[in-house]
């Protein structure tokens, strides 16, 4: 069979991704308003906006009421966001709003929509070079499970940038907004003071 | 009721450019509008579907809410500023530390950057009861859930309680209160200013709001006086955890002295009473005397006077006797818990 026939197994795959697709959309919105085309209420904000996402234009269509965090996951398909407890409570979410870390769970989509938004998916260079946090992490296997690895990597290469040259003691107060449930903060904080110090330049080895 | 994790009910969203355009906004639409400022407070009711809104008033594209300006040797602080921007400002930190301190000591460092300082002391009480909607007398209800026999209590008010027993569980509040700080509000039309002390309000005035804002009101500024610049500050919050937590207890203190005595004196105390107390008795009588471990033992003695603890919250007694002990006899302690 040549390569550009569509088999039938491979259209069956399709169609059972594209479907659990679909339908996996439908259990995280519940019946919400988000992707049923909620009728717009008279006034307001608009809803189409250009958010600025890891140095890219992003043309989006957002409810009012949205999170940053659903945005950047079920709209923007950015899924290295994760959302933890949506309460603000874990760090999970966090992400860079010009430069600074907020948790993405409790901001509103339309309250950032002139703001320069970096997440976890932006931190590496354009050839795939890790941020030097990243590598950090890579070196030291800083995580267990790694749920909350891309919220405590934001959140260190946010307290960097006014911070860059922390004790392990400082470093840990600026990532405690963030939680792990795995308890590993001590590896963690290993990882991210490696991180740390790769970012100023110290050669690894 | 079961924590939800959807996406919020849907509202409609304002973004007003000026402060005039919001309060025209907050005129047009009375009751029905909520102002959003950092949004820390107001997100957790409206996810978890206990206070619902159909228009939000989101306050962060107004430059003017923003931002810390001298003024006569004090400064005005736009209600919108976060609290990270307090918290590292040079001059208040040079001159008014205690607010600092209180600033930096809020949540988690996520929050302090998002959270505002107009938001911080306009804040809902964090009763557990109250905020998972139980039907009580905040909310409008005639039964005080966390004042029965078998209440969780332990974070509750041991002062001032009028059915309710919520606390004010604002950190700034208590050192805006030290500083004779000025709160600006506006509604369309109008200007009041109203001293740090009296913006709170307690059950037995109104037992459904926290603060004298009313209806189609904003907090657009914080005035903090020249009067207690440089004075001897200290500001203590004790928490269960090092991060993220309400006050169990905190305390602010701002002490002029003259020749080793006490020339004048402010105390605020946090989480002990449904508003922050300024413990006016307690000031009145330590002025004049000498700064020393006897009057601070005195004025921790005066401070728990009629202090009626809850079945699991006993401990706030000695622990607000200790607290105000060390804010009037000051030292290196402070603002490390």
């Amino acid at each position: 069979m040549s390569q550009t026939t569509v088999s039938r197994r491979n259209f069956i795959k399709g169609v059972i991704a594209g479907s659990v697709a679909v339908s996996s959309a439908a259990y995280l919105f519940r019946g919400s308003p988000l992707l049923s085309g909620q009728a717009a209420r008279t006034g307001g904000v608009e809803r189409l906006l250009t958010l600025t996402v890891n140095g890219q234009a992003r043309r989006v269509d957002v409810a009012p009421q949205e999170t940053l965090a659903n945005t950047l996951r079920y709209k923007l398909g950015l899924t290295g966001t994760k959302l933890g407890c949506d309460r603000a409570e874990c760090g999970a979410c966090t992400v860079l709003v010009d430069d600074v870390p907020r948790y993405a769970c409790s901001v509103l989509t339309h309250a950032v929509r002139t703001k320069t938004i970096v997440t976890i998916e932006g931190l590496a260079a354009a050839d795939g070079t890790l941020h030097p946090v990243q590598q950090g992490v890579v070196d030291e296997q800083g995580f267990q499970c790694a749920f909350c690895m891309s919220g405590f990597i934001m959140a260190a290469v946010g307290y960097l940038k006014k911070h860059p040259d922390p004790t392990r003691e400082e470093l840990a107060r600026g990532v405690s907004g963030n939680l792990c449930r795995c308890q590993d903060y001590d590896k963690i904080l290993t990882a991210l003071h490696r991180g740390a110090a790769l970012s100023r330049g110290v050669a690894r080895g | 009721m079961a924590i939800v994790h959807d996406v919020i009910p849907p509202f409609q969203l304002y973004q007003p450019a000026s402060v005039d355009e919001a309060l025209d906004l907050l005129d047009a639409r009375g009751q029905d509008a909520w102002a959003l400022a950092g949004g820390m407070d107001s997100f957790d009711w409206l996810k978890d579907r206990t206070k619902r809104t159909s228009v939000v008033v989101e306050l962060g594209q107004i430059a003017e809410l923003q931002g810390i300006r001298e003024s006569g040797g004090g400064f005005e602080i736009g209600a919108m500023t976060t609290l990270t921007a307090v918290a590292e400002h040079a001059g208040i930190r040079e001159r008014f530390s205690v607010l600092a301190e209180a600033a930096e000591l809020v949540a988690s460092p996520q929050i302090r950057n998002q959270g505002t300082l107009g938001g911080n002391v306009s804040q809902d009480a964090r009763c557990w009861y109250y905020r998972r909607g139980w039907h009580c007398y905040r909310a409008g209800g005639n039964i005080c859930y966390a004042d029965t026999p078998t209440a969780v209590n332990r974070e509750h008010a041991i002062l001032g309680a009028d059915r309710c027993v919520a606390v004010s569980p604002s950190d700034t509040a208590p050192a805006l209160i030290a500083l004779d700080a000025q709160m600006v509000i506006r509604r369309k039309g109008a200007e009041r200013i109203v001293q740090a002390a009296d913006y709170f309000r307690g059950p037995d005035i109104d037992i459904t709001r926290m603060t004298v804002l009313e209806p189609g009101e904003l907090l657009t500024a914080i005035r903090i006086p020249a009067t207690w610049a440089g004075a001897r500050f200290y500001f203590e919050k004790v928490r269960d955890r090092q991060v993220w937590d309400f006050p169990l207890v905190n305390v602010a203190s701002a002490i002029k002295a003259d020749g080793g005595r006490i020339a004048d004196a402010r105390i605020a105390v946090g989480a002990v009473a449904a508003r922050p107390l300024r413990l006016q008795a307690v000031e009145q009588a330590i002025a004049g005397r000498p700064l020393g471990d006897e009057t601070a033992a005195m004025a921790a003695e005066l401070a728990i006077q009629g202090a009626v603890p809850l079945r699991h919250n006993a401990y706030k007694v000695p622990l607000m006797r200790n607290l105000v002990r060390r804010a009037v006899r000051g030292g290196p302690m402070g603002a490390t818990t």
